[in-house]
């Protein structure tokens, strides 16, 4: 009996890190992105790039250590949400960062930048309601708005003369809001459009079969991690690699390029940042990452990267003191750092206004098949829901 | 109720809930905030392993979609929320209706079924709920919805931390309480008479289907009161809430607490999560960046505590008397 | 007519890979009366060690023929440390472990393999497409999937019809407590029936992988459609699993191909083309509440 009693109480103790509250000699940033299940590659590319800005930061922001302390939503919002709860009550971090799923950023958001009064940078997610009427003055993206990006594609599209074109995608939020996006822009016809189930499908055998069948001048896909593997594969083993062309937003990537390898040569897609940017900091983040992993980094890391360095930036202007939230806001407003994309400003919702590039899949001089910039799509956008938001 | 008190787990429990019931006053003594949500999502899933509880202990109904129950609850609530009408006088009876209208239609359909049958059927019916809660563009679809709190004019303010805690656990008190009168009832005693030989209880003249039908909409309602509290916890629902995870988590928390107990859900929800936490910190100071592989021990543990802590955590308190 | 016969395939390879992996989770329920979660994982575990060993061996088939006895290995080591001590509880202590063992074989292959997917490619003999008619191309890896998952049915068919062993597992899913009397080795038999059906879920595992991507927690979604199989085909019965497994895949097939144009009979060209996603994806989970309903303990179940 005391000793379950024991038990109890240590397990409490533990399960709660009761620990003495520190003053605060760093700055402290917690990370949420998903480090276990299906899709923890993702989470594992933005780890590490974050690892190498705090590495190229020296380990210190004016003066002060940074610690990093980085939560895994497993993929799933309830979680997300309150890992991010004990990263702004028990940790009490200066800044939340990460974010890849749009549904595990909604859960979080009031918890964080209300509740909280914390400041969120999301560097992935990037969904509709926030950039519109959800949008708030405690919230950052250093990725994009989610219809930025297929808008990007189908802009090109359009200039390179493809008459049809058949959609395909997951059938959840965001899987509709890019085929709305490419849509938006796109004028030719759209020879067909399919919305698989997420995310457990494995198979697109029959869609495969009715685009065979429909014979468009192209195919778009968003299938984002191992879901882009499974379509890429089975597009080829299809045959159809030879008839259709395949044009896809988040499918194709240095998480997925590992998996589909040849199999995705030749394939076009669109992004606010590739590998080969031409600025000095991108070419020096892209060696030292290659240099420490072995591996390309993706533009998950590249926005992780820029999260950090952003707020690096406000928090040197202000000489460490982030006591004063308002002016901590106003620094992080200016974007004023080096990001890995080349300079850019944030629209009235906090969203960046960027270019877009089109990028296409390529073996590199040492054999490794990665993508490079092939044209700029789209210059300086604003996304399409900026002036839905009430700030200004 | 005073002899129970006299024994260790009278004793246990006791000092238990006076520790629940205090937790606001500690965790605002200590600093410690964290606690408190922790707490709170503690308590609501209590009360929804307790209703599992009053059909897969005393009714022996394994129901693989209980959390369909949270969708139904908190779907109804956000629903009602995001068309302007925010009064929880409102809300909070029409999610309890739906939830019990709900279950009594997957009642009525899934208990001509039987063992496993009745194990994936249930799992059918929630996953059908689950791909209509992803599939409402109008309400976030799989994004979920933000949601502003039940208002209660101004008689309680759910957004306040401790308030909110305290109405969590005054209606996870009133659970146990109506669970414990309902395994002791001529009801209960048919539910139970009919887990161990549902031909004798037919035999006896008692008409089961409709006994267990009736235990089953009272859990749905219940079920449902959690996931009313659940989407005001967060002020936010999403059909993660009821994937079949969700599902299998709760009936691992009924079984880790003890089955067929009063507080065994309790206990099974505590441990449940603060494994979690303890797992973590201690696997990583015997190697730093362990913890976060902690579920390679949880896994295990589970399968420890099936294969012999007959009877979970609610056994090692002794002897259940009565 | 070459579009509904491709179709038709499609569904066919897809009912062939998911009976695969039903058949050895109705034979362990059907023999043992095990609930076990964990049979996903098996079908985890023979993907992830046909990856090893084609990389040692730098041959598709050679991965896959060492992949099998491997799994059929750890199926049986399984049993005898876990699996065997589960028989005489409940269903609900079934659940609890097996869940245990999903979570604990995620996390063992996220420490050995780390958390991204392996890739396997499709053997090149297989990579390109056949013609099944002239002038209709099919992909060959497809195509070789179909016949291999219809020759191993088959072999199943035989084994469980014509050999001692398929008679003991015949009698054991209709009354379990014979085969004791029948003075067999029971926990032998019940070892080699276990094996055999992670050796089915090895398989499956593996030859899904050139399709799709070897990773975590890849078996715990297929996991719950091969749930749904057997319930519909009825516990214990293989035939039952078979005809599920093969409806299943045509249904499946149907909701994504034809249900829009099926649904724009009754509605708008918008609306029809916006549900008909959403429905499709619950058609299967339909079709199964749809059977028991009708027979509670499903096609080709036992009846109590």
């Amino acid at each position: 009996m005391k000793g379950t009693l024991f038990g109890a109480a240590a397990i409490a103790a533990l399960a709660f890190g009761l620990q003495p509250v520190m003053a605060q000699e760093s700055i402290k940033i917690g990370f949420v992105s998903t480090f276990s299940g299906s899709q923890a590659a993702i989470g594992e590319d933005m780890r590490r790039s974050v690892d190498l800005a705090v590495e190229h930061l020296g380990g210190k922001i004016a003066g002060k250590k940074i610690e990093i302390v980085y939560e895994d939503d497993q993929f799933k919002p309830d979680v997300g949400k309150a890992r991010s709860e004990k990263l702004v009550q028990q940790d009490k971090v200066n800044f939340i960062a990460g974010y890849i799923w749009s549904n595990v950023l909604l859960a979080s958001l009031k918890t964080v930048t209300d509740e909280g009064d914390t400041i969120l940078i999301s560097a992935n997610a990037g969904p509709s309601q926030i950039a519109g009427e959800l949008c708030n003055k405690n919230f950052f993206s250093t990725s994009w708005q989610n219809d930025q990006t297929p808008m990007a594609m189908g802009d090109y599209l359009n200039t390179k003369g493809v008459k049809s074109l058949y959609v395909v995608g997951p059938n959840y939020a965001a899987g509709k809001d890019m085929l709305a996006g490419v849509k938006r822009t796109y004028k030719g016809t759209i020879a067909g459009e399919d919305y698989t189930k997420w995310p457990d499908q494995l198979d697109f055998s029959a869609e495969l079969t009715k685009i065979a069948a429909a014979k468009p001048g192209g195919i778009f896909i968003f299938y984002p991690g191992a879901h882009g593997v499974q379509f890429v594969k089975q597009w080829v083993q299809a045959g159809l690699n030879k008839t259709v062309p395949l044009y896809q937003v988040f499918s194709i990537d240095a998480i997925t390029l590992p998996q589909q390898g040849d199999l995705a040569l030749g394939t076009l897609g669109a992004q606010e940042w590739v590998n080969d940017l031409p600025n000095e900091q991108n070419k020096k983040y892209v060696a030292d990452f290659k240099k420490k992993y072995n591996v390309y980094p993706s533009y998950y890391g590249a926005q992780s990267y820029d999260s950090i360095m952003l707020i690096a930036s406000a928090a040197e202007a202000l000489k460490g003191d982030l006591s004063n939230k308002d002016k901590v806001r106003a620094e992080m407003k200016k974007a004023n750092f080096k990001s890995l994309r080349g300079d850019f400003k944030f629209a009235n919702n906090n969203f960046p206004i960027q270019n877009f590039y089109i990028q296409e899949t390529v073996k590199d001089a040492g054999g490794m098949v990665t993508v490079k910039t092939i044209d700029t799509a789209v210059k300086a956008a604003t996304d399409p829901y900026a002036d839905k938001c009430a700030m200004k | 109720m005073i002899g129970a008190l006299r024994t260790p787990r009278g004793l246990f429990t006791l000092a238990l809930l006076v520790l629940l019931a205090a937790l606001p006053l500690l965790t605002q003594a200590f600093d410690q905030r964290y606690v408190l949500s922790v707490g709170t999502r503690i308590v609501i899933w209590s009360i929804a392993a307790v209703s599992l509880n009053m059909i897969l202990g005393y009714g022996g109904l394994v129901s693989f979609g209980h959390a369909a129950f949270f969708g139904v609850g908190g779907y109804a609530v956000g629903i009602l929320s995001a068309n302007g009408i925010a009064s929880g006088w409102i809300q909070w009876p029409v999610a309890l209706l739906a939830s019990a209208t709900w279950a009594a239609i997957i009642g009525a359909l899934s208990l001509r079924t039987r063992g496993l049958y009745f194990i994936m059927i249930t799992l059918a019916f929630a996953q059908l709920v689950y791909y209509v809660g992803s599939g409402l563009d109008a309400y976030g679809g799989d994004d979920g919805l933000n949601i502003g709190r039940s208002r209660f004019n101004g008689l309680i303010n759910l957004a306040d931390k401790a308030s909110f805690y305290w109405l969590c656990l005054v209606l996870l008190l009133a659970t146990v309480w109506f669970s414990g009168r309902l395994a002791r009832s001529r009801f209960g005693f048919v539910l139970r008479g009919a887990r161990s030989n549902e031909q004798r209880m037919t035999a006896l003249g008692f008409p089961v289907f409709r006994y267990r039908l009736a235990a089953f909409v009272i859990a749905g309602t219940f079920g449902g009161l959690a996931g009313i509290l659940l989407a005001n916890e967060g002020a936010y629902v999403s059909p993660a809430m009821m994937a079949w995870m969700k599902s299998g988590d709760l009936i691992v928390i009924v079984v880790l607490g003890g089955t067929a107990t009063l507080f065994g859900p309790l206990y099974g929800a505590i441990t449940f999560f603060a494994l979690e936490g303890a797992l973590k910190p201690m696997l990583d100071l015997v190697h730093k960046g362990w913890g976060e592989h902690w579920q390679i021990v949880f896994g295990p543990l589970l399968v420890m505590v099936a294969l012999y802590a007959r009877g979970g955590i609610d056994s090692l308190l002794g002897r259940r008397h009565g | 007519m070459e579009y509904l016969l491709v179709q038709i395939l499609n569904g066919v390879q897809l009912g062939l890979l998911m009976f695969l992996l039903a058949a050895g989770l109705t034979l362990t329920l059907g023999i043992m009366d095990l609930v076990n979660l964990a049979h996903g994982s098996l079908y985890m575990m023979g993907a992830y060690l046909a990856w090893t060993f084609i990389g040692w061996t730098d041959s598709f088939v050679l991965g896959v023929l060492l992949a099998l006895p491997a799994t059929f290995a750890l199926g049986v080591v399984l049993e005898m440390v876990v699996m065997r001590r589960l028989y005489a509880r409940t269903h609900l202590d079934h659940v609890l472990a097996t869940f245990g063992l999903i979570l604990f074989f995620n996390e063992l292959v996220r420490v050995i393999w780390g958390p991204a997917g392996k890739s396997i490619a499709v053997p090149p003999f297989l990579a390109n497409t056949v013609e099944i008619l002239p002038g209709v191309p099919y992909p060959a890896y497809r195509f070789a999937l179909i016949v291999a998952g219809g020759v191993v049915a088959l072999l199943l068919a035989w084994l469980v019809a014509r050999t001692r062993m398929g008679m003991l597992i015949r009698a054991g899913a209709s009354n379990r407590r014979m085969i004791g009397a029948l003075g067999v080795n029971i926990e032998l038999l019940f070892s080699l029936v276990f094996g055999l059906g992670a050796v089915f879920a090895g398989l499956a595992g593996t030859i899904a992988a050139p399709i799709g991507s070897v990773k975590i927690g890849m078996g715990d979604d297929i996991l719950i459609l091969a749930l749904v199989i057997i319930v519909i085909g009825g516990i214990g019965s293989i035939k039952g699993a078979f005809v599920a497994a093969m409806l299943v895949g045509q249904i499946d097939i149907f909701g994504r191909t034809y249900l829009a144009d099926l649904l724009k009979l009754f509605m708008g060209p918008a609306s029809a083309s916006a549900a008909a996603p959403a429905i499709s994806q619950v058609l299967v989970y339909v079709l199964m509440a749809g059977v028991l309903v009708w027979r509670p303990t499903g096609l080709f179940g036992q009846r109590s």
